[in-house]
């Protein structure tokens, strides 16, 4: 007999019954619509067992890779604890020591964490930084794990920002703070090495494409990894010795600095990162591409690049919202 | 004697609706016509929906009511959607399909299908 855990409830699963099925007839409100695995409304999340492959048919690669799965195809022949997508209390705070602060350019301050309890995480996921139990936000992960030995962040400092303020003016190496994670679907798979990647950021939404770029030179991507970052002006440029290091030691690795400002020299493209990356690459048919930062350039790339000939599945993004509470 | 082809398969299956989505999907969204009513979604899930829309289509596997579809569209309809948008999508439907090289008599049948759902969708 197969039983299926939500929420701290056990229930049996019947005979040919899906996930779907023993759920919303036991009063689970899991919504759902088309009831044949594709229109995706009943995307759920296995955090204990694993989902029949026939039930990730259809998601993207990084969704399978965390146990996603359709809950109206979903037919398990063994036990699984299951929670909707975004049931926040998966996973449980973390405490995690501070170990450096260090500005990256005048507005972007590199934090570096030692989780008290190790996570498990993958470059380009993110994770939620507390302030206090209340008050967290959520921050990008550029470090790389077996690379990096810590968690290492990009937090920009935003006009009246409560957190980024407090982690720009007060927050002191060896201190504790707690954070939660990791979480997101913005990060590179193994497979189709030989695929082309292009990876466009706005301000510190360098941050996991730093992580998701290292990972994949790490995990032996053969194919053109292609990186567009873009900024208003030079003041809002960094990391610019490390990447191009990663040019030199790479060859398949590739960065354009994009300036959208007036004054732009050499060594850098005139134009907003997005629009410089669709001149130079207008067919992006087969193409793998990241998108993170500013929502409006996210929004409007996904869209150029789908109608460019990329396909939806291929479409990895990661939009910068700014809480309202800021 | 073989058993008789449904449409479904007769179109290729879900490899046919998987070799479809992005192609119906580009042209609804380049369409003036129409795309104004696609602004603002999650692309994602509209992507999803429309596959689960061409599995219907195309006469495949579906557990779609008249209901969902009224509920489903009620605030669009709120939103001025009309005969012509309905007009505009089976035509998208259609040109995706010759693009894909299926033969005309089989892409009226889809057509049908897809017409059959016009009241619904616009909830009258």
């Amino acid at each position: 007999m197969v039983t299926i855990r939500y929420a701290k409830d056990n229930f049996e699963l019947g005979e040919n019954q899906s996930v779907l099925e023993c759920l919303t007839s036991r009063g689970v409100p899991v919504p759902f619509s088309c009831r044949s695995g594709a229109c995706q409304t009943c995307l759920m999340r296995a955090t204990v067992g694993t989902p029949p492959e026939i039930s990730q048919q259809g998601l993207k690669d990084s969704l399978k890779l965390q146990n996603y799965f359709l809950a109206c195809v979903c037919h398990p022949t063994s036990d699984l604890d299951v929670a909707l997508p975004d049931d926040k209390d998966i996973q449980a705070a973390v405490p995690a020591t501070v170990k450096s602060l260090k500005l990256l350019n005048s507005e972007i301050m590199h934090v570096t964490l030692e989780c008290h309890v190790p996570i498990d995480y993958r470059a380009g996921q993110f994770i939620n930084l507390f302030q206090d139990p209340s008050l967290g936000r959520s921050y990008s992960l550029a470090s790389v794990p077996h690379e990096d030995d810590h968690l290492h962040l990009h937090v920009r400092r935003l006009p009246q920002g409560r957190v980024s303020g407090w982690i720009h003016e007060e927050l002191r190496p060896g201190e504790t703070v707690e954070v939660r994670g990791p979480a997101g679907d913005c990060f590179y798979t193994p497979g189709n090495a030989e695929q082309g990647m292009v990876l466009i950021g706005t301000g510190s939404g360098l941050a996991p494409l730093y992580g998701i770029i290292r990972d994949a030179l790490s995990q032996g991507h053969t194919g053109p990894i292609r990186l567009f970052h873009g900024s208003r002006d030079l003041n809002g440029v960094y990391l610019t010795g490390e990447l191009r290091d990663l040019v030199r030691q790479y060859s398949n690795f590739d960065y354009v600095p994009c300036l959208s400002g007036g004054d732009v020299p050499h060594g850098f493209a005139a134009g907003r990162a997005h629009d410089v990356a669709f001149q130079q690459i207008p067919d992006l048919k087969n193409w793998r591409l990241f998108l993170c930062g500013h929502p409006e350039m996210v929004k409007t790339a996904k869209k150029k690049a789908f109608l460019a000939g990329a396909s939806m599945k291929d479409i990895y993004a990661d939009a910068f919202n700014v809480s309202q509470s800021s | 004697m073989s058993q008789q082809e449904s449409l479904y398969e007769k179109l290729g299956g879900e490899a046919a609706v998987n070799a479809a989505v992005d192609i119906f999907y580009r042209k609804v969204l380049s369409d003036d016509r129409i795309s104004s009513f696609f602004e603002d979604v999650d692309m994602e899930k509209q992507a999803a929906k429309q596959k689960a829309f061409l599995t219907m289509a195309f006469g495949g596997p579906h557990n779609y009511s008249g209901l969902d579809m009224r509920a489903g569209h009620a605030h669009l309809v709120e939103r001025g959607l009309d005969d012509t948008h309905v007009d505009a999508v089976i035509e998208n439907l259609a040109a995706t399909l010759r693009e894909l090289g299926v033969q005309e008599a089989l892409i009226n049948q889809v057509a049908a299908i897809a017409e059959s759902t016009r009241n619904d969708v616009l909830g009258r």
